[in-house]
């Protein structure tokens, strides 16, 4: 067991660094996508509704598993985003989580904007203000301020899918622990229950983060 | 304060999990032979996805050269009916320690820290991590000429970790879930190589919708032993187990097992039972 970390702890530190990098980089591009989603969702150009629209619903009812495999397998055969191999998948893998994680940002920020009272872009209209600095200035900061808890969910959900990275060698945390339980078959559960805890240690202070955030930015009315 | 505590009952109740889980692999300790002699059946774990080797067709039939000698093997023992149990190469330790299966016959190379948890049998054959090119390739040939090269190799795999201790950053490699991955992108141009045991390559180049596209280069980088898994302790089954094989030797069943299943590599001497240590070269 001592043997164990001593001799694989490096590569299980750069796995969960993998990990970790992946989650960041789609958690931001996913807010981003899925921000411009949902402005598209409630924006007044029937075109715009029908594309977003379509978006949400077909991403949000793909399996991720197949979204990544798209991305890696098929995405990549026709573009090459850089020329090292393990560089390349790693960015389809973003593209991959983004694309599917936005749609779920995109649904929890619409519930929220839908919490604004209607009479607020009326408002926001009479006293001359365009669609975009409606949604920028009045409706979006309080969209957000309502969904500051649900968005940390989707958070947790986002880090936990980056396993499904492996299926394209990914070498993230998932993808190291199938490998150590290939040459390490004596202890198999000892290996589960690390990782198991190592998730654990990375989301329960998310949640506990977003939880406090949500109480620290009320929406005030 | 609060924070503090949930973190702790989170750590507590995976700690729980795993214990609760490593109490319950109880074991009995009979050995593969008795067990063949009385039940008359084995629980033999094989690959299931690796053609020439361990296939399982879509009606369920199991084919290749470990089923072959899976079957000699069974047969000799006395038993008259196998259960093949798909297995991969990350559950045959544990099959083997639960009991699910009484023998691993799935490419199974003999590496010393194996040995430490299952007791092996043969070998009955030596692979050599080789090469997969498109057929029309014919830039590599040596394991040199993978430098600079884009190259793919299964997760996990003795063959990815010595093109990484080799080669290093010079090798532009990825190493994907599976090989039928692997030889999808080659077959797709996004990769120039392939690389692991000359058996799997083979297996792969002999299928019948890669005919003609894909060539092993026929070069060798290292030798892959590979044994009968045990249940760890069951001397008395590698010894049985291992006159099987010498009999599978003697009576050419081998050789007729290998060149129906492995057309493309090479015909060797069977390699000498009892024998793991084997230097490359």
């Amino acid at each position: 067991m001592i043997n164990f970390v001593s001799s694989e702890g490096h590569l299980i530190l750069l796995a969960f660094w993998m990990t970790l990098k992946v989650s960041a980089l789609s958690a931001a591009g996913s807010l981003i996508l899925g921000t411009v989603l949902a402005a598209m969702r409630v924006a007044p150009l029937s075109v715009l509704r029908a594309v977003g629209t379509l978006y949400v619903n077909i991403l949000r009812n793909t399996p991720l598993t197949l979204v990544i495999l798209f991305c890696g397998l098929g995405l990549g055969s026709i573009i090459t985003i850089a020329d090292l191999q393990t560089t390349n998948y790693f960015w389809l893998a973003v593209i991959g989580l983004v694309t599917y994680t936005s749609a779920f940002v995109c649904e929890v920020l619409r519930s929220g904007v839908n919490t604004v009272p209607l009479g607020q872009a009326d408002a926001a209209r009479s006293v001359g203000l365009t669609f975009t600095q409606t949604l920028r200035i009045v409706v979006l900061p309080q969209a957000f301020r309502a969904v500051i808890a649900p968005l940390g969910s989707v958070l947790i959900a986002l880090i936990k899918n980056t396993t499904i990275a492996a299926a394209i060698g990914v070498p993230e945390a998932f993808y190291t622990m199938r490998n150590e339980l290939q040459s390490h078959g004596d202890i198999v559960i000892p290996i589960f229950a690390g990782y198991a805890l190592f998730f654990v240690v990375i989301t329960l202070p998310v949640g506990l983060l977003f939880g406090w955030l949500a109480k620290r930015w009320p929406v005030a009315r | 304060m609060r924070s503090l505590r949930m973190i702790a009952a989170g750590v507590a109740a995976v700690t729980t999990f795993g214990i609760a889980l490593s109490a319950c692999g109880g074991s009995s300790s009979v050995s593969v032979v008795d067990k063949a002699k009385n039940d008359k059946v084995l629980n033999i774990g094989v690959k299931p996805d690796q053609p020439g080797l361990g296939l399982q067709s879509s009606s369920g039939q199991y084919s290749g050269f470990d089923v072959d000698v899976a079957r000699y093997v069974a047969k000799k023992l006395g038993a008259t009916k196998i259960n093949f149990v798909p297995t991969l190469s990350a559950n045959r330790e544990a099959f083997l320690q639960q009991g699910k299966v009484d023998m691993v016959v799935a490419t199974y190379s003999v590496t010393p820290e194996r040995q430490k948890v299952v007791s092996f049998a043969g070998p009955y054959y030596v692979a050599h991590q080789d090469i997969l090119v498109r057929a029309n390739d014919n830039s590599i040939s040596k394991p040199d000429d993978l430098i600079g090269k884009k190259v793919c190799s299964g997760q996990g795999s003795a063959s990815g970790d010595r093109i990484q201790e080799l080669y290093g950053s010079k090798v532009n490699l990825i190493r994907l879930p599976g090989y039928g991955d692997c030889v999808n992108q080659l077959l797709g141009g996004q990769v120039q190589a392939v690389t692991t045991d000359n058996t799997i390559l083979a297996g792969f180049a002999a299928q019948q919708q890669n005919q003609g596209k894909l060539k092993v280069a026929g070069t060798f980088f290292s030798n892959e032993i590979y044994g009968i898994g045990l249940k760890k302790g069951d001397s008395k089954g590698v010894a049985a187990v291992d006159k099987a094989l010498q009999a599978m030797f003697n009576d050419d069943s081998w050789r007729a097992a290998l060149s129906k299943e492995l057309p493309q590599v090479p015909a060797e001497t069977p390699p000498t039972i009892g024998k793991f240590d084997i230097p490359f070269r």
